[in-house]
């Protein structure tokens, strides 16, 4: 099973209703295709499909920079703790890592670094 | 020297506890092979033939007495008591075990130096000049820049998992000493009506798919360098390919694309970045500069110091830069000794250049990327003291420039991925050109080694190229000429090398080399005409009618050595 975190906790999550709209982004989409759905979706996906596509994380600042995406964003694929701290820097606030990960130890993964370089 | 604020140790010592954390779920089989592959390869380490590799980074270069010591350390206590310094500036070690890279990052970091993003899809050890703050025709400083750079590039959020590697290269002066044209991003110092800033080259690189640079901006204000740079790397990271790895660098992309429209897709994405919080300002820059040591410099005699030799004279001539500041210069002290590995030091050596650099040049010294050291502020009347020091220690080859002055990578002795040995060749070929005055005749002229087509030895910008190929299980070489790194003469760009014709086994290499020399000899105008300029002038067609003449003769079975040897 997956794990999934929220507001640096883990957390179990009750399907979502049919009916609420989770736009899922591929890391070949172009974010500006979503920009006029963005305010009505419940989430959005950004889909890391190995372990070392970085492309989710272009896309992560640019839909909360440019396209102002404020709701959830989370990042869903082949993810571990090793990412959280990145993702979150780039807008992310939700976050599915692969299945394995041990869920008293993964947090950590949030403090690794108590500084950055980038503004 | 940079020395590091409490940001920047906190940043190392966290990186040390991560990796501590990331080796030990590696091992306790909570990470797979692949997963800490990835992370092992942004903290420099490699799994190699024999053992595993450490890359240890030398931000731009630069390296004090103190690290050095450190250094020599290190290599004695984790490993087998030497290091070898690589193309890139940084430090190698071959034999470390995997279960202490942990302990001898911490050791790193107890003198502010790391492995930080020495390899692994990130951007690598940003490098420079090696004459930096010092060269007579320094434009500006790149020391402050490439420092920024490598913050700006340290742990960045969004370009940690690229495509492929990312190569910066700084120029700050009016040749380029930096080989920016084959970098991923090339910078070179701009002043323009006063206005400092940099004119930005993209998509150069070496390796399999050898291309020179393209300017895709003319002058870049220096506030905006990092919002530009943050808009190369998102249009690369987002389209640069993924599919193959032989594609994936930003050189690829550039290709296929073509410059206008790459050059499109950065404006369009700078137009969103450009003045954001990433702007760079005055306060910025001072806070890197304040932190710099500078030499303070007494007012020694500038006329030429009265000692002469014919030993000393042939090393002032090769080893000895001039300086902009009267009665100084910088010193290479050569690792090119014939029968040393090119690049190689022991922990004794690096003990005594240690010293050396107390003694003579604060204390500072630099790594060059043609594998070499500098001391880059000497005292001239004190050059006779220090020449004699340094040939006792076996550093003082008078060779900078010349023939035997061989870059090569660490080739199939120790490397993965090498098809064939690189120093065994710089060995035999300094070998054959033994002869001092016979290399001062030859003059100026590089020879590039590279064990493979990754090109770690820059053998497709070497006058002389040679590239260690594959065929059936056998080490064979190609030998390519004609290629530069920097400009060899005024509006003559960096160029790569063409390729010769079939290749050659191992023995005949030095012929060859020897050869094309007796070729250049013959056909030079005057001793001003480098090897380079004649084949220029000329082309490569007299060279490889000199070369494969009589091949025809050669007996059916021609020697040929076996892959391992």
């Amino acid at each position: 099973m997956p794990m999934l975190i929220k507001g640096r906790q883990v957390v179990a999550e009750n399907p979502p209703s049919p009916e609420a709209a989770v736009l899922r982004i591929e890391p070949t989409d172009d974010p500006a295709a979503f920009a006029d759905r963005l305010a009505g979706a419940a989430r959005v996906e950004v889909h890391f499909p190995k372990f070392g596509d970085g492309r989710g994380f272009s896309l992560g600042r640019l839909l909360r920079e440019r396209y102002g995406y404020n709701g959830e964003l989370r990042a869903v694929g082949h993810l571990t703790r090793d990412h959280l701290l990145y993702l979150e820097r780039c807008g992310f606030d939700a976050f599915e890592l692969r299945a394995g990960e041990d869920a008293s130890e993964a947090l950590a993964g949030f403090e690794v670094f108590s500084a950055r370089y980038q503004r | 020297m940079y020395i590091y604020d409490d940001i920047d140790q906190r940043m190392v010592d966290e990186r040390v506890a991560q990796f501590r954390d990331q080796t030990r779920r590696f091992l306790d089989g909570k990470l797979s092979e692949d997963e800490f592959r990835a992370l092992r390869l942004r903290n420099g380490l490699y799994i190699q033939r024999y053992a595993p590799m450490l890359r240890i980074a030398i931000p731009y270069g630069l390296l004090s007495s103190r690290q050095l010591r450190k250094l020599a350390e290190i290599a004695r206590r984790y490993d087998r008591g030497y290091g070898h310094f690589s193309t890139r500036q940084n430090l190698q070690l071959n034999w470390p075990k995997l279960e202490e890279v942990p302990e001898i990052l911490a050791e790193l970091a107890t003198v502010q130096m790391h492995a930080i993003q020495t390899s692994g899809n990130c951007v690598r050890n940003v490098t420079t000049d090696h004459f930096a703050g010092i060269a007579p025709d320094e434009i500006f400083d790149s020391f402050v820049w490439c420092e920024l750079i490598r913050q700006w590039s340290t742990f960045n959020a969004e370009f940690s998992y690229l495509p492929r590697k990312f190569k910066i290269a700084v120029n700050g002066a009016l040749n380029d000493r930096a080989a920016t044209y084959v970098h991923d991003i090339g910078l070179h110092a701009v002043e323009r009506d006063g206005e400092t800033g940099f004119k930005v080259i993209v998509g150069g690189g070496l390796g399999r798919t050898p291309l020179v640079g393209q300017v895709i901006r003319e002058f870049l204000p220096w506030q905006h360098l990092l919002t530009y740079l943050d808009a190369i790397l998102r249009v690369y990271n987002r389209f640069g390919r993924r599919d193959n790895i032989h594609k994936a660098r930003i050189k690829i992309l550039l290709k296929e694309w073509g410059l206008p429209r790459f050059q499109e897709a950065v404006e369009a994405e700078w137009t969103h970045l450009k003045g954001g919080p990433a702007t760079l300002q005055a306060e910025d820059i001072e806070r890197v500069e304040t932190r710099f040591t500078r030499p303070v410099y007494e007012k020694p005699d500038p006329r030429p110091v009265p000692y002469s030799s014919p030993a000393f004279d042939a090393w002032r001539k090769r080893n000895v830069h001039p300086h902009k500041v009267a009665g100084y210069c910088a010193v290479t002290l050569s690792l090119k000794k014939t029968g040393v590995p090119p690049g190689d030091v022991t922990s004794e050596q690096m003990e005594a250049i240690a010293r050396l650099t107390e003694l003579y040049s604060f204390g500072e010294l630099r790594v060059s990327h043609e594998q070499n050291l500098i001391l880059a502020d000497v005292r001239q009347d004190e050059l006779p003291d220090l020449w004699r020091e340094a040939k006792a220690l076996g550093l003082a080859t008078p060779n900078v420039g010349l023939l035997t002055n061989i870059i090569a990578c660490p080739g199939g002795d120790f490397c993965a991925l090498a098809n064939a040995k690189s120093i065994p060749v710089a060995q035999a070929i300094q070998e054959r050109f033994g002869d001092l005055d016979y290399l001062h005749d030859i003059g100026e002229i590089d020879i590039n080694i590279s064990g493979c087509m990754n090109a770690c030895g820059h053998h497709h910008v070497g006058h002389i190229g040679i590239l260690g190929v594959d065929k059936h299980g056998e080490e064979w070489y190609q030998v390519e000429i004609g290629g530069n790194q920097g400009e060899v003469r005024p509006g003559v760009k960096a160029g790569l090398g063409k390729v010769l014709g079939p290749s050659f086994a191992r023995v005949e290499v030095p012929d060859v080399v020897e050869k094309l020399i007796e070729c250049y000899l013959e056909r030079r105008d005057s001793d001003a005409e480098r090897f380079i300029d004649v084949v220029h002038r000329l082309g490569v067609e007299p060279f490889k009618e000199k070369v494969y003449a009589n091949a025809h003769q050669r007996p059916a079975g021609r020697s040929r050595e076996p892959a391992v040897a």
